[in-house]
């Protein structure tokens, strides 16, 4: 029988509802049957614990005197958005600081501020009649601040894909290191304890909803910027008074390599009122899948290895193409059951009512790519067509002729079918000069690990292999590895001339 | 036992790790060795009961021998057990107890650094000798 969201708090006001995890919701209705669990449950609590980029605070920090209208203001020298009235700002988690950089952002002054810190507040202006003071110096701690409200664009992930790496080096990603050649899989997210996989239709996650964020009594606003249920990656906006949290619940984090992120705990207490909530709520880790994606390959929509579920990325191993892989999770369970937990306990104490949705949300969207209406610049814009090769059997004094003579550093080499085989430069002619023992053919001293670019990559990721290997230029070959032409740091100063816009 | 063993390679590139294994019969497992044209350090795993025959015989050959007491440490008001640390760790220090927290099974550990560099969270050290 159905039950109504007034008697479920009515029994919560009495102390008599019967309040359980989402992780202890499958084994109750496979014990007592969906009828039986319908009327023994009345609410199953869900929780996550995991870095949300998308996150930040609302300040305000009450008026000066003279007073001054704040264009431009720093916390502990983190640039808050200020082009919101005069003491009012926004601060991001993920912006980073401009002395410290990764090592402390918006994150970090969110944590400091709940942990009871002092911050400096610093903030300039051009002065105005009515707004008379340019510059201001001060220390405030959260309870000085008028308002500081934590209103987070993106949190509480439906699911997330699990990340590994194909390519020969290491990768440092917001999914944490990415070990070569599929060394290892990352994955983030609570499985059968997440809020949206316990309620996928979202017919009691909606605006007003109460939930547990950063330790404090926070409400749902509406779907998460880049909400796309309709493809199982629903998110949320969410809110809460950041005066009510703990750093037990919030903690700011730096991940090597790409930067601050904030770690949110948040949990949503569902009211168990029909046979429906108690089969969506009975999920476990086994029915939620996600893909592994290939982070090597640095495009939007990356190829998946395979589809994986939670419980195989838990058991900490999973098996690609025949081989067990290690995995790590981003995100930490432990948290997500504290936060479960702790919400079962004030729901059980009755210091926290439900409501359902003042507001629905689509349970069908789907986020779309961004409309670009100028293309990157690629390979094929800039290249040099010229094609300056050797043969592998022919004589370093061939090569240090034709590398003369085509006024380059670099000399592709290729075999009797054309193939790329392997390159050589100036620096490696001068040492055979130097060191003639190695032999007298191009194959004696040529270099057989070749970086290669094709002539539809994007130049930014073209640049981003001269970079991290150390050198000036890169062979362009076709599927066939056929040369096609030479990527020099020479052809990338034509992209300021901006002679590639044709 | 793991010894940490310097060498000048000033006097010549004599390969002692080698001859000592030879000499002794004692399986060395080199866990870590960073060498270059000046001087090398190697991290070197023995066995326990062979430690002091290892030790001895590569002081004869004039490297410097000390055993190895720093170890990674974790800092639990930091940590949140998330378990980054777990899959990127060469020697399996890291693992999941049954309540989802993080284990640290330190005498594993060879220093390598990649846990402390990555930690989202800094909970990870080297705690120093002595």
């Amino acid at each position: 029988m159905d039950k109504s969201i007034d008697l479920i708090n009515q029994r919560i006001r009495d102390g008599s509802a019967r309040v359980v995890t989402a992780e202890e919701m499958p084994a109750i209705v496979a014990e007592l049957g969906e009828e039986e669990a319908l009327s023994e449950v009345d609410v199953v609590t869900t929780g996550t614990f995991g870095a949300m980029c998308s996150s930040g605070a609302f300040f305000n920090f009450g008026h000066a005197d003279p007073p001054i209208r704040m264009e431009r203001v720093w916390l502990n020298d983190v640039e808050a958005y200020a082009g919101l009235a005069a003491v009012d700002a926004y601060i991001g988690a993920t912006q980073e600081s401009a002395t410290r950089e990764d090592q402390y952002g918006g994150a970090h002054v969110l944590e400091d501020f709940i942990a009871g810190k002092s911050i400096e507040l610093r903030a300039i202006s051009r002065g105005t009649d009515c707004y008379p003071r340019r510059t201001i110096n001060t220390e405030l701690r959260l309870e000085n601040l008028n308002q500081a409200i934590m209103v987070n664009p993106r949190n509480a992930y439906q699911r997330y894909n699990a990340a590994s790496n194909s390519t020969d080096r290491t990768l440092f990603t917001y999914m944490g290191m990415l070990l070569p050649n599929q060394g290892n899989v990352t994955y983030s997210g609570a499985g059968t304890l997440n809020p949206i996989s316990n309620d996928p239709g979202f017919r009691l996650i909606g605006s007003g909803v109460p939930i547990f964020l950063g330790g404090g009594k926070g409400m749902v606003i509406g779907e998460g910027t880049q909400h796309s249920p309709g493809s199982g990656f629903g998110t949320l906006m969410v809110t809460c008074d950041m005066k009510e949290m703990s750093s037990e619940y919030l903690r700011a984090a730096t991940i090597h390599g790409y930067g601050v992120s904030l770690y949110v705990g948040l949990g949503i207490p569902l009211p168990v009122l029909d046979i429906e909530t108690v089969r969506n709520c009975a999920v476990r880790d086994e029915d939620i899948s996600v893909d592994i994606v290939d982070y090597g390959v640095p495009v939007r929509d990356r190829p998946s290895f395979r589809k994986v579920t939670y419980a195989e990325l838990k058991s900490g191993v999973v098996e690609i193409a025949g081989e067990e892989i290690r995995t790590s999770s981003l995100s930490s369970y432990r948290k997500a059951r504290e936060v479960a937990e702790e919400l079962k306990d004030w729901i059980a104490k009755g210091s926290m009512e439900l409501t359902l949705p003042a507001r629905k949300i689509s349970s069908q969207k789907k986020a779309m790519p961004m409309k670009e209406t100028v293309h990157a610049p690629r390979v094929l814009d800039i290249m040099d067509t010229r094609v300056i090769s050797i043969g592998e059997g022919d004589e370093i004094r061939t090569a240090a002729t034709r590398l003369l003579k085509g006024e380059t550093n670099h000399l592709p080499v290729i075999d009797k079918a054309g193939v790329l085989v392997g390159i050589v430069t100036t620096y490696d002619i001068s040492k055979a000069v130097v060191n003639p023992s190695k032999g007298n053919l191009v194959r004696d001293i040529m270099r057989t690990r070749v970086i290669t670019t094709s002539p539809e990559e994007p130049v930014d990721v073209a640049v981003q292999k001269l970079e991290k290997n150390n050198i000036s230029a890169l062979p362009v070959v076709d599927k066939g590895q056929h040369v096609l032409g030479m990527l020099t740091a020479m052809d990338l100063s034509k992209l300021f001339g901006g002679r590639w816009l044709k | 036992m793991k010894l940490i063993v310097t060498f000048s390679r000033k006097a010549g590139k004599k390969p002692i790790i080698a001859q000592v294994v030879k000499e002794t019969g004692v399986l060395i497992n080199v866990e870590r060795a960073q060498i270059d044209s000046s001087e090398g350090e190697a991290l070197i795993d023995v066995p326990d009961e062979s430690c002091e025959l290892v030790r001895t015989r590569l002081e004869e050959l004039g490297a410097s021998v000390r055993i190895l007491e720093d170890q990674i440490e974790l800092n639990e008001q930091e940590c949140v057990d998330c378990g980054a640390c777990i899959s990127i760790c060469p020697q399996e220090v890291f693992s999941f107890g049954e309540d989802w927290k993080l284990r640290v099974d330190a005498k594993r550990c060879v220093l390598c650094g990649r846990c402390i560099e990555i930690c989202p969270h800094h909970a990870l050290f080297r705690k120093s000798e002595g």
